[in-house]
């Protein structure tokens, strides 16, 4: 086990327990990220480069996007929400 | 010290689970997935690892150099891409069930016929 | 059952997981001893009996292509799912095409530093990503990641601002068949073996000299074909993700 090997493992390791411990979803997005350059870090230390190829094309570009839309249609469905409760609140 | 890679997948999965467990947030249970999933992935190629190995790639290499083992390389490259794709499945879920119940907190998910 | 019990009953339950997956794992041989026999063989016999350089592409689309049919008809299935269920939802709203006000829809924090560098990209990101899909037998590549590079060709139009236009040059039906086309393409593949070699999915195309871009037979033609099905079915995720938030009737919050 090459010292490379080592400290990419522990840094996977950091990133799994910050990922899952970050409050906001936005912020977890960010930090997803982050994780996956440390994921592919790792994959190329252990002699995988389709891998590693396949890790940070699907975390930079695949994953965040469609996080970010979803997060963006709940807080659109929640504006609406609270705009019908007002209409009611208002109607009666 | 080399049982570490090993060591690190499961540390990997158990605090994905708790990630999934006891999180308030139906968007955060689906990104504590994706930590559930790279602890797999670890492990597989943990497992088809030799020392001093090269990438399996021949194009300026002997054919007789010693290389990591491909085949596991193959399970893991598939799955991330298809991954992915099953967590946007999960999110149009996550979508639907705020529509329907006006909340993302999984203690507010009830049986439709409440 | 109240989420602290549950979150300690999870405690207990988590630390004998933990237990019996360290014990488990302390089976497998030491770490960089592994001695498949399956793995070794492959890396001698695959570059003379298959002409082509990277040994994990030859195993993807080749050597176990049959598993690769599957995988791909997951991710074709799991598309369909999300189209499905978001097309639905949409339903259920107000009638988008009447309301009035919907015309270019842009993103009005985007400076133009980004909007710029989008455009300037976009040529380059098309042609990285034809020659991940290209190369696939010869460097690390294949029609998997470049299918995901080739997806973020017309997401650059919609980070340089302008949303309706990436519907032009990506209408859904377009990206629709593509998906279902690389799907299909994959499995004709696999039907041309069985009616030129007798196996389905055998290699029955020439060979070619090991290192030029046509060789090794059928492995371009799958990663093409799996490429274009990657890279639609993305495109066709986002967009129907994206049509939910940028063209829905304007809500109080619709100003960004």
């Amino acid at each position: 086990m090459t010292v490379l090997q080592i400290i990419a493992l522990v840094l996977v390791a950091l990133g799994g327990a910050a990922v899952v411990l970050t409050p906001e979803p936005l912020r977890q997005t960010m930090v997803l990220g982050i994780y996956g350059i440390a994921l592919t870090l790792l994959f190329m230390v252990f002699q995988a480069p389709d891998v590693a190829l396949s890790e940070i094309v699907v975390t930079g570009i695949g994953l965040p996007l469609i996080i970010l839309a979803a997060l963006r249609k709940i807080r659109q469905q929640e504006d609406q929400h609270r705009a019908r409760a007002g209409e009611r609140e208002e109607a009666k | 010290m080399s049982f570490l890679p090993y060591a690190v997948a499961a540390w990997l999965f158990v605090i994905g689970l708790w990630g999934v467990v006891s999180s308030r947030n139906l968007v955060r249970t689906v990104l504590s997935l994706t930590v559930v999933q790279s602890s797999t992935y670890l492990l597989l190629l943990g497992v088809g690892y030799r020392s001093k190995g090269q990438a399996p790639i021949v194009a300026d290499i002997p054919t007789t150099s010693k290389l990591v083992d491909p085949v596991v390389q193959v399970l893991v490259l598939t799955d991330i891409v298809i991954e992915a794709t099953v967590t946007a499945l999960l999110l149009a879920l996550v979508v639907q069930a705020h529509k329907r119940f006006k909340s993302v907190d999984p203690d507010d998910l009830r049986p439709l016929r409440d | 059952m109240s989420r602290v019990v549950r979150l300690g009953l999870f405690v207990v339950a988590g630390c004998g997981l933990a237990t019996v997956l360290v014990i488990g794992f302390t089976g497998l041989p030491d770490f960089g001893g592994a001695h498949e026999l399956v793995g070794s063989v492959t890396n001698l016999t695959e570059p003379t009996l298959r002409h082509a350089t990277d040994v994990v592409t030859a195993l993807n689309f080749d050597i176990r292509a049959f598993d690769t049919l599957g995988e791909e008809f997951i991710l074709f299935v799991s598309v369909s799912g999300v189209a499905l269920l978001l097309r639905h939802l949409r339903d259920e709203e107000e009638d988008v095409d009447t309301t009035p006000g919907i015309e270019e829809h842009r993103f009005s924090g985007a400076s133009d530093g980004l909007k710029l560098v989008s455009l300037v990209l976009i040529p380059l990101i098309l042609a990285f990503g034809a020659y991940l899909v290209f190369h696939g037998q010869l460097t690390p590549g294949g029609g998997f990641q470049g299918g995901v590079v080739l997806a973020a060709g017309p997401i650059s139009i919609l980070l340089a601002g302008r949303y309706l236009s990436m519907k032009r040059v990506a209408p859904g039906r377009l990206l629709e068949a593509a998906d279902s086309l690389g799907a299909a393409a994959y499995a004709m593949v696999g039907l041309g073996g069985l009616i030129f070699a007798g196996i389905y999915l055998k290699n029955f195309l020439p060979l070619g000299f090991s290192g030029h871009l046509l060789s090794s037979g059928e492995m371009p033609l799958n990663s093409v074909a799996v490429g274009l099905e990657v890279s639609g079915a993305f495109l066709l995720t986002w967009t129907e993700f994206l049509d939910q938030t940028m063209i829905g009737p304007p809500s109080g919050s619709a100003g960004e």
